[in-house]
This record gives C-alpha cells, sequence and structure tokens, in this order.
C-alpha cells in the first residue's frame, strides 16, 4: 500500500471537477448575507485525491455541496470534465449518477428503517439499473462486506460503525461513479478503523480511478491519501499546492498555525490563533485573515501592513505550483 | 450550518445499546435470490413480533385492547343479538320509559325500545364513525403535514399557514355550519369530522417530517438524484407513518366524541341510533328530570369507555414508536 | 511515602441491561500521585469513559462495582452520602465532554459557574462567590464580562472553557477531563487543551485526561494508560506508549493519528481490520488477539496480564513489541 506519491503527472485533460469563482450566500438577517464561500477556484483531476482541509464554519461543507450541485450557487461556475454542470432537472439527475457524497456520520447516512439491501440498491433504483441484485452485491465487495450476501437483510444497528460506512460507500459506488466527494469521511469513527476507511478510499481510486475530493478538518487524514491540499479560510481557499509542499512548507500563517498545533508534529513552535473564526457575514477587508495573523502580530514591514489591512487578496489559480494568498510570505499573489 | 453538530459522541453505541441479535440470521452465499425477500419479510415480521411483546408487557395498553374487542365484537354482532325490528320505533314491544326489568335489563325509552338494543346498535355507527373520520383526517394531515414539512418553500410555508388557519377555526361552530349545509346522515358526519379534525395531525406529521428532513439519509438521497417525490415516499412516509399510527388512535377517541357531540346537538343520521342520538332522545324527552337514569348512564359510559380504551391504546403505541427511544417497530 | 491522589484498585463495572450483564470495567488498577497527570485513551466501549465516571461515583445505579476507587485514600466508592457530596466538586471534579449539553441552556453561564460554589460553601457570600467566578473566568482565558451570556452566546471553545472554569469552582485537587475537545475544532481543541494543561501546572492539580486520541495524551499528559474491551492493556510514560508502543493495540492507535510530515504515514493509512469487540463478547485470552497483527496461537487461551516490559513500563502482551520492532507498521 505504501510507495511513493503518485500525483499523475499533469495531463492535458480537463479536471473531473472543478470550480471556478463560485460563491455560495446565506441571508444572515437584516438584510447581510453571509458569504460562506466566498469566490473559490478549485479542480480536482481524474484520479486525483484533493483533500479541502479547513475549521468548521470555513465553508468546506458548503463548498462541497455545491460541487455536488445541492447548493444552488450565487455566481460562478462548476465544471464536470469540463463542460458547465447542467442546470435542468435531467441534467442534473445524470450528474448524480456520476458524483457521490459520502456524509460524516454514517449512522444517520443510513435509514434506520431499510435494510443494507435496499439502502445500497437505492441509487440503482432511482436511476432506473437494472440487474440490481449483481450490482449491490459486487458494491458490497468491493468495500470488503464479504460474503456480501450476508449482510443483505442487515439493518444499520445492527452493524458496527465501519461497516455502516462501508455501506454508505458501497451505496455510493454502485452507480459507478466517477468522482467521490467525502465529507469528514472518518471522523466520527474509532480511531481503529479510520486506517481501513482511508486505505479502501485510496484502493478504489487506484482500482476504479476514481477522483476524490476529502473534506477534513484532520491534517493527518490529508497527509495519509491525498495528492493534493487545498486550504480554506473564511470562504476562500487560502493556500493550495502538493500535500508534500503544503504540509512540508506551508506559505500561509494560517497554514502554518493550523499544522503548529497538531498534536505531535513537534518541529514547529505552537501558534495558538486566539478567537474562533470570524463570521462570514462580515468579512474583513484587505486580507480576510488579518485580523488573526500572527506573522503580522510580530511585526511586518509597514508597506505591507498597508496591504495585508486594505487590499484584498485575488482567488488563487487552479491546479498550478503550490501557492498562498498572503501579501506577506507569497510575492506571486502580492503581485498579481 | 455546521455537519459537525450533529456528530454524535464517540461513546454512542456503548453498553446501552447491544445489536439484537439477528433473529433469522442470513443464509449463507448458497442462498438464491427468492431469499433475500423473504428474509426481509422475515426481519419485517420479527420487529412487528417485538412491538407486540412490547405492547403485551403494557397492562393499560392490554386493558384498553381488551375493551376495544369487547366492543367491536358486540357491534359485529348487534344484527344477531338484536334483530333490528328491536330497534324500531314502531314495533318496539316495551313500555315507554319503562325501567330495568328482566325482559329490558336497561329499560326503554319514550317508545318502548329496548336501551340496551340501541346501546348495541350504537356500537356499531359510533365505531364506524369514529375509525372512517379517523381514516379520513388521517390522510388529510398526513399529506398535507409532509408536504409542508418537506418543501422549504413558499408551498411549505402556504402549507402551514393553511394548517394554522383551520387550526384556530374553532370546531363546534364549524362542524356545526358544515352538518346543516351537507345535512344529516351517516356519511356527511365523517366527512364533518374528518375535515375538521385533520390540522392537528398535519401539525404532528410536519414536526416529525422536520426531524426526518434534518437526517443526513435525505441528504444522501438527494446526492443520489432522488427526487422529492422519492425523498417523501421511501424516507420520509416510512419514519413518519408509526407515529402517525399511533396518533390515530388517540384520534378514534376524539372522532367518537365529536359523533357524539354533533348527535347530541341533533346533526346525526336520524335512522341509526348512535350514542349521541340516543343522548340526545334522553334529553329532548326529560329523562333527567324524571329520574330515567338508564336512558343516560349506558351510552354515556359506553362513550367514555371506548373512547378511553382508545386513549390507552393511543399511548401505549406511541411509546413503543416514539422514535426517541430508538424503538424500530 | 504518602498516599496516591488516586488509585484504582482492581476495578470491575458491569452494567446490567435487559439483554444481560455487560462487563464495562474488567479489572483495572491504576495509581496516580499528587500533581501528576494521566491520560486514559481507548475507542468507544473500551470503558474509559465508564472508568472516569466512577471517580465521582456518577455510575449508574444498575451498575454492579466491585474494588476500590481511592481519592487521597478514602475508598469513594464505600463512602457516605454525605461524604461523596463534599468530595464531589471540592476533591475531584468532572469536565464532561460535549460542552453544548453540559450547560443548562437557559441559566447565565456565571450563574452555572456560582452554583457549585454557593452549594459548598454557603457562608461565602454573594459578592465573594461573583468575584471568585470573575477570576475563574480570567484563569480559562474568558472576559469576566461573559459571565453574564447564556450557553448558545458562546462558541463550542468557550463554553468547554466555561466547563473547565466550573470544574475549578470549588478548588478541586483532581480534575478528571472526560474528550474534552472532542467535538472542537483542531486549532480551538490546542486553545482549550493549552488552559487545561496551563492551569493544571500553576496549581499543582492532579490531572485524568481521557481521549481516543493517543497523539493528544503524550502532549499534555506524563502517563498514558491505553484501554481495551475494559482492560488497562498498556500503562508508561506517555510519550514512550505512543511513540513505542509495546503492546500491537498502542501502536495501531498511535498510527491512527498520523504524524504529519514522516513519509512512513504517506499514501499509507494505518488501520485494524475488524472492529473492537462488544463488551460482554469478549473471549478468553488476549481480548485483542483477534485483531492483532502479531498474535500467535497461544494468545487465544489463558488470562493475559499486565507485566513489566521496562523501566515503568507495564503492558499486557504475552509478545510485547521492543523499541526497534518494526517500527509504526
Amino acid at each position: 500500500m505504501s510507495g511513493p506519491a503518485r500525483t499523475p503527472a499533469e495531463p492535458a485533460t480537463a479536471p473531473a471537477l472543478e470550480a471556478r469563482e463560485l460563491e455560495v450566500r446565506f441571508p444572515a438577517g437584516r438584510g447581510r448575507w453571509a458569504r460562506a464561500v466566498d469566490g473559490v477556484s478549485l479542480a480536482v483531476r481524474p484520479g486525483q485525491v484533493v483533500a479541502l482541509v479547513g475549521e468548521s464554519g470555513c465553508g468546506k461543507s458548503t463548498l462541497a455541496r455545491a460541487l455536488l450541485g445541492l447548493q444552488p450557487v450565487h455566481a460562478g461556475q462548476v465544471l464536470v470534465d469540463g463542460a458547465p454542470l447542467a442546470a435542468s432537472r435531467a441534467g442534473l439527475k445524470a450528474y448524480r449518477r456520476r458524483a457521490q457524497l459520502v456524509l460524516q456520520d454514517p449512522m444517520g447516512s443510513l435509514n434506520p428503517r431499510m435494510s443494507v439491501y435496499e439502502s445500497v440498491a437505492e441509487g440503482l433504483r432511482i436511476h432506473g439499473v437494472g440487474d440490481e441484485e449483481r450490482r449491490v452485491a459486487e458494491a458490497l465487495g468491493r468495500v470488503g462486506l464479504r460474503p456480501p450476501e450476508r449482510f443483505f437483510a442487515r439493518y444499520p444497528h445492527e452493524l458496527s460503525g465501519g461497516q455502516r460506512q462501508r455501506v454508505v460507500i458501497a451505496g455510493a459506488l454502485v452507480l459507478e461513479p466517477s468522482i467521490l466527494v467525502a465529507d469528514e469521511p472518518v471522523s466520527s469513527l474509532d480511531a481503529s478503523v479510520r486506517g481501513e476507511i482511508l486505505a479502501l478510499l485510496l484502493r478504489l481510486r487506484e482500482e476504479l480511478g476514481l477522483s476524490l475530493l476529502v473534506v477534513t478538518h484532520d491534517l493527518g487524514l490529508a497527509w495519509n491519501i491525498a495528492d493534493r491540499i487545498a486550504v480554506m479560510y473564511l470562504g476562500r481557499i487560502i493556500e493550495e499546492g502538493s500535500t508534500d509542499e503544503v504540509l512540508g512548507e506551508p506559505k500561509h500563517p494560517y497554514t502554518r498555525a493550523l499544522l503548529s498545533v497538531v498534536p505531535e508534529v513537534g518541529r514547529l513552535e505552537p501558534v495558538v490563533l486566539t478567537g474562533e473564526p470570524p463570521d462570514p457575514a462580515a468579512i474583513p477587508a484587505g486580507c480576510r485573515f488579518h485580523p488573526r495573523c500572527p506573522l503580522l502580530r510580530s511585526g511586518l514591514p509597514d508597506e505591507v501592513v498597508t496591504r495585508c489591512h486594505g487590499r484584498a487578496l485575488p482567488v488563487l489559480p487552479v491546479q498550478g505550483p503550490h501557492r498562498a494568498a498572503c501579501h506577506a510570505t507569497d510575492r506571486a499573489s502580492a503581485d498579481s | 450550518m455546521s455537519v459537525r453538530d450533529a456528530l454524535p459522541g464517540p461513546a454512542e453505541g456503548g453498553p446501552a445499546t447491544p445489536p439484537p441479535t439477528g433473529a433469522g440470521a442470513p443464509d449463507g452465499p448458497g442462498a438464491g435470490p427468492p431469499s433475500r425477500r423473504r428474509l426481509a419479510r422475515a426481519r419485517r415480521s420479527a420487529a412487528r413480533r417485538r412491538a407486540w411483546a412490547q405492547f403485551r408487557r403494557s397492562r393499560s395498553g392490554m386493558a384498553g385492547l381488551l375493551v376495544l374487542v369487547g366492543f367491536g365484537l358486540v357491534a359485529l354482532l348487534a344484527p344477531v343479538l338484536f334483530p333490528p325490528e328491536t330497534i324500531s320505533v314502531t314495533d318496539a314491544t316495551g313500555e315507554p320509559m319503562a325501567p330495568p326489568t328482566a325482559g329490558f335489563p336497561l329499560g326503554t325509552d319514550e317508545s318502548g325500545r329496548s336501551i340496551l338494543a340501541l346501546v348495541v346498535w350504537g356500537a356499531r355507527v359510533s365505531l364506524v364513525v369514529g375509525l372512517a373520520a379517523t381514516l379520513m383526517s388521517m390522510l388529510i394531515g398526513t399529506v398535507i403535514g409532509v408536504m409542508a414539512g418537506h418543501f422549504a418553500g413558499w408551498f411549505g410555508v402556504a402549507l402551514n399557514r393553511f394548517t394554522d388557519w383551520f387550526l384556530v377555526i374553532p370546531f363546534l361552530p364549524l362542524a356545526i355550519v358544515l352538518a346543516t349545509v351537507l345535512g344529516a346522515s351517516l356519511l356527511n358526519i365523517i366527512i364533518v369530522i374528518g375535515v375538521t379534525s385533520w390540522p392537528g395531525t398535519a401539525r404532528l406529521v410536519r414536526a416529525q417530517t422536520l426531524a426526518v428532513s434534518a437526517r443526513p439519509y435525505l441528504e444522501r438521497a438527494r446526492a443520489l438524484g432522488g427526487g422529492d417525490w422519492h425523498q417523501m415516499s421511501r424516507h420520509v412516509l416510512p419514519n413518519v407513518m408509526p407515529l402517525v399510527l399511533a396518533n390515530t388512535t388517540l384520534m378514534v377517541a376524539l372522532a367518537i366524541l365529536s359523533e357524539t357531540t354533533l348527535s347530541f346537538l341533533g346533526l346525526g343520521d336520524p335512522l341509526r341510533p348512535s350514542w349521541g342520538g340516543i343522548l340526545d332522545g334522553a334529553f329532548t324527552n326529560g329523562a333527567m328530570s324524571v329520574g330515567a337514569w338508564w336512558y343516560v348512564l349506558p351510552p354515556g359510559l359506553c362513550v367514555v369507555a371506548v373512547v378511553l380504551a382508545f386513549t390507552l391504546i393511543g399511548r401505549t403505541l406511541e411509546t413503543i414508536v416514539d422514535p426517541r427511544r430508538g424503538v424500530r417497530a | 511515602m504518602t498516599a496516591p491522589a488516586l488509585e484504582f484498585r482492581d476495578l470491575h463495572l458491569t452494567y446490567r441491561t435487559a439483554d444481560g450483564p455487560i462487563p464495562a470495567v474488567r479489572g483495572v488498577s491504576l495509581a496516580l500521585p499528587a500533581g501528576a497527570s494521566l491520560g486514559i485513551a481507548g475507542e468507544s466501549g473500551s470503558g474509559k469513559s465508564t472508568l472516569a465516571s466512577t471517580v465521582l461515583r456518577l455510575q449508574p445505579r444498575s451498575a454492579t462495582v466491585t474494588g476500590q476507587v481511592l481519592v487521597d485514600g478514602e475508598d469513594v466508592l464505600g463512602m457516605t452520602f454525605k461524604r461523596l457530596r463534599a468530595l464531589r466538586w471540592a476533591q475531584a471534579s468532572i469536565v464532561f465532554q460535549g460542552a453544548l449539553h453540559g450547560l443548562n441552556p437557559i441559566q447565565r453561564v456565571g450563574d452555572q459557574v456560582a452554583e457549585p460554589i454557593a452549594l459548598h460553601e454557603p457562608s461565602i457570600g454573594t459578592d465573594d462567590v461573583h468575584r471568585r467566578v470573575g477570576e475563574l473566568f480570567e484563569q480559562v482565558g474568558l472576559p469576566p464580562a461573559r459571565a453574564a451570556a447564556y450557553p448558545h452566546q458562546l462558541s463550542g471553545g468557550q463554553r468547554q472553557r466555561v466547563m473547565i472554569a466550573m470544574a475549578l469552582a470549588c478548588r478541586p485537587r483532581i480534575i478528571v477531563a472526560d474528550e474534552p475537545t472532542t467535538a472542537l475544532d483542531v486549532m480551538v481543541q490546542a486553545q482549550v487543551l493549552r488552559v487545561l494543561t496551563d492551569l493544571v501546572a500553576e496549581l499543582g492539580l492532579t490531572l485524568v485526561l481521557i481521549s481516543h486520541d493517543l497523539s493528544v495524551l503524550a502532549d499534555t499528559c506524563q502517563r498514558a494508560a491505553v484501554m481495551y474491551a475494559g482492560r488497562v492493556v498498556e500503562e508508561g510514560p506517555s510519550t514512550a506508549v505512543f511513540e513505542r508502543g509495546a503492546h500491537p493495540y498502542s501502536r495501531a492507535l498511535a498510527a491512527a493519528f498520523p504524524r504529519v510530515g514522516d513519509p512512513r504515514f504517506r499514501y499509507a493509512p494505518a488501520g485494524l481490520p475488524g472492529d473492537p469487540p462488544f463488551p460482554g463478547e469478549v473471549g478468553e485470552g488476549c481480548p485483542f488477539a483477534p485483531r492483532c497483527p502479531h498474535s500467535r496461537p497461544d494468545c487465544t487461551s489463558g488470562e493475559v496480564q499486565l507485566a513489566a516490559v521496562g523501566p515503568g513500563r507495564e503492558a499486557a502482551c504475552r509478545y510485547p513489541l521492543l523499541d526497534d520492532d518494526e517500527g509504526l507498521r
């Protein structure tokens, strides 16, 4: 299972899934808007595992849902294999055969009144795919529930947490999708089971060539499975690059702080940011991180400080070299 | 907005929830396709058996059920026990307003009919009206409740307002007006009660639908491409139904009371004796002032007994299927 | 030699349920000197939270407990209720997981922190209680003005700080923190852990920290105990347990939370096949044997006891891993 980074060489083909300057807003009362996703460009190439990392409330789950067409988009575009996501009912339904969602809480994602067979077969029935029993058995076998027939008649409450999450993944795989979006796929599982599920996701990428977007707050998970990392803060991606680069040499002070508080990283002096992610209904001007930025507080040249306070940063380009949206640490960002 | 808030603590699934040992353990891989459906059926009937076993443990629920079965039998056997002519005003054989005797254990009414026969025949009307009106009210209430809960936009809001509007109309005036307009017949009584009593059910179903809609499996169904109909029929309804069924039994009690009220007010079908109708007769003939207790007490006590029985059963079912107790009936 | 501040002596705890007895803790002996910190790691069902609840005798009445829990040499399980009340809060207190449910939603948080003070030290005047609450809020890094807030007005991290302030209200000597950071984000988790460890160091408290994440324990505690299926399977200095666990389960648990930057974990999520055993379904021999990558035939028979595997380290394994054994994989 181990081996060198298998980042696919930058291919000429279009990304399997791409967001272009995407914006999602929610009414926040009194005529204000919470800009949950505030201009995000992100791409997942075919067969790539991308981790979208951030704290709760940063908009990462909203972004994932927008990418699946589950969340109305305010501005920007979602592209699938280079083509804009169809807005029509039929187009969306066809898309949902190809892109699947795996949620955090496997107990909640399964209808307690439906057996394993019914839950896995649900997608087939929705899309009117035949040969139901063979496909269900194959999907269950693929996620390691063998022999599949033994699990057909079970109900979710009779399964362990890890088995439930496998059933959820099988329910997604049964439609033979090309894209899988997993929102915190292991955070509610027992420690010793997490690794198995992550290994399963990696194996599915290997065997089926799935493109994976994993939404998580856990940098360790990203280190475990992701080719690329996008770090999200307050509705915007503030750093993007290959996992080795972003976690090896983080550029953005926020990424550095996040990395430093992961227990046992050891090599970094813990930078505990004060306060919690601010309100998406009141995004600060200039660099959106500046009120909490430890770098800014430790002293920067006046000219940079002015920019941090006053000049908004551009949306990071998609899948380019390792970049961070920071006036102080990334010259390219600052200049553009 | 955050999904993390819904995260169950790692202690969940602790010692308090042992997985039931699989009744009817799944067959090996050699089992053919039909066995899967058979197994699913076996599992469902096992779940029903578990619910029944739980019901049996409830003393009050069983008492209610016994009373109800008794009334049901009597109602079914009415033509055998008392041939139709015994309740006919013209064919009555007894003295008018006679106190209980051996021939008329509960005395007679102003036309000399046996009160016992009237009460037995009245059980038919009361139970039929109670069940039919409840069925109607449940149908309307469930459909409107599920839609009001499922559709988040203006449609859901409009349905909810509609429900509220019906909820605040005082029942009796509306029922009286409707009954007067439609005319006095058994079917009309059923319609009147059904049309006026659904808002409570709709409210309950809507609340339950909202709770179910927040569950991740609905988002999963949406992500799989399931439309509104799929979500409502495959996920919301099965999770709402048990509560609706429990509520039904409570509803029946209410419908029987309503029927009694309407009949007492003279809006019932004059050709069929119902408990309310008997009470109405007692009232108009001054049974109370002449001390004819046998005319008033039996129908009154029957109403109380049946309503109580349905309530006891309903409360018991409610505790069994209450989703908060995590029991899957 | 003084008595340990906290000691468990051969503690067994069995829950009685409708499906038979479920042993949650099966013979735990641990001792903790005053001012020391101990981390207890384990998965759901390992018995770690149950163990914590016994420190204040908070286990449900239906549980059967044998053995001893000694706080400053006094057995908590045998003491009178009056003595127990004095011990709760004032000598030892618990910070629970899930700060949202631990706080009363309709009471100001300041009043909730003041409540134990008023209960245990009724002689203190209202002004002094207020001053103490203000100090406590400052100690946990909250502006004292936030005492007037209601729980829903605080963020998850702030609520957890309030929980810590509440636990410290009566100046206990022992703090038991049961998954204090589970539902929190990494950054907020770091904030809360820092507050907790700073206070423990500053006030010289004895700390028991319970977590499913061994790396958190290695960062914050001196010693760590790993629990599996109701037993301690390894105990020793926390960094040694985390980095070079002698028990295969300790290694698996440590590897579940990969070290970012360590090439051994790149594209190599480490997990164990199978699931933790359900309490009550633990067979003979080493409970971990069915999932153990190193198990040998004799692991499934007899009792496996804790035995010394190095200075100050014990592990319940017949074939403990030595420091140079194939590292984490």
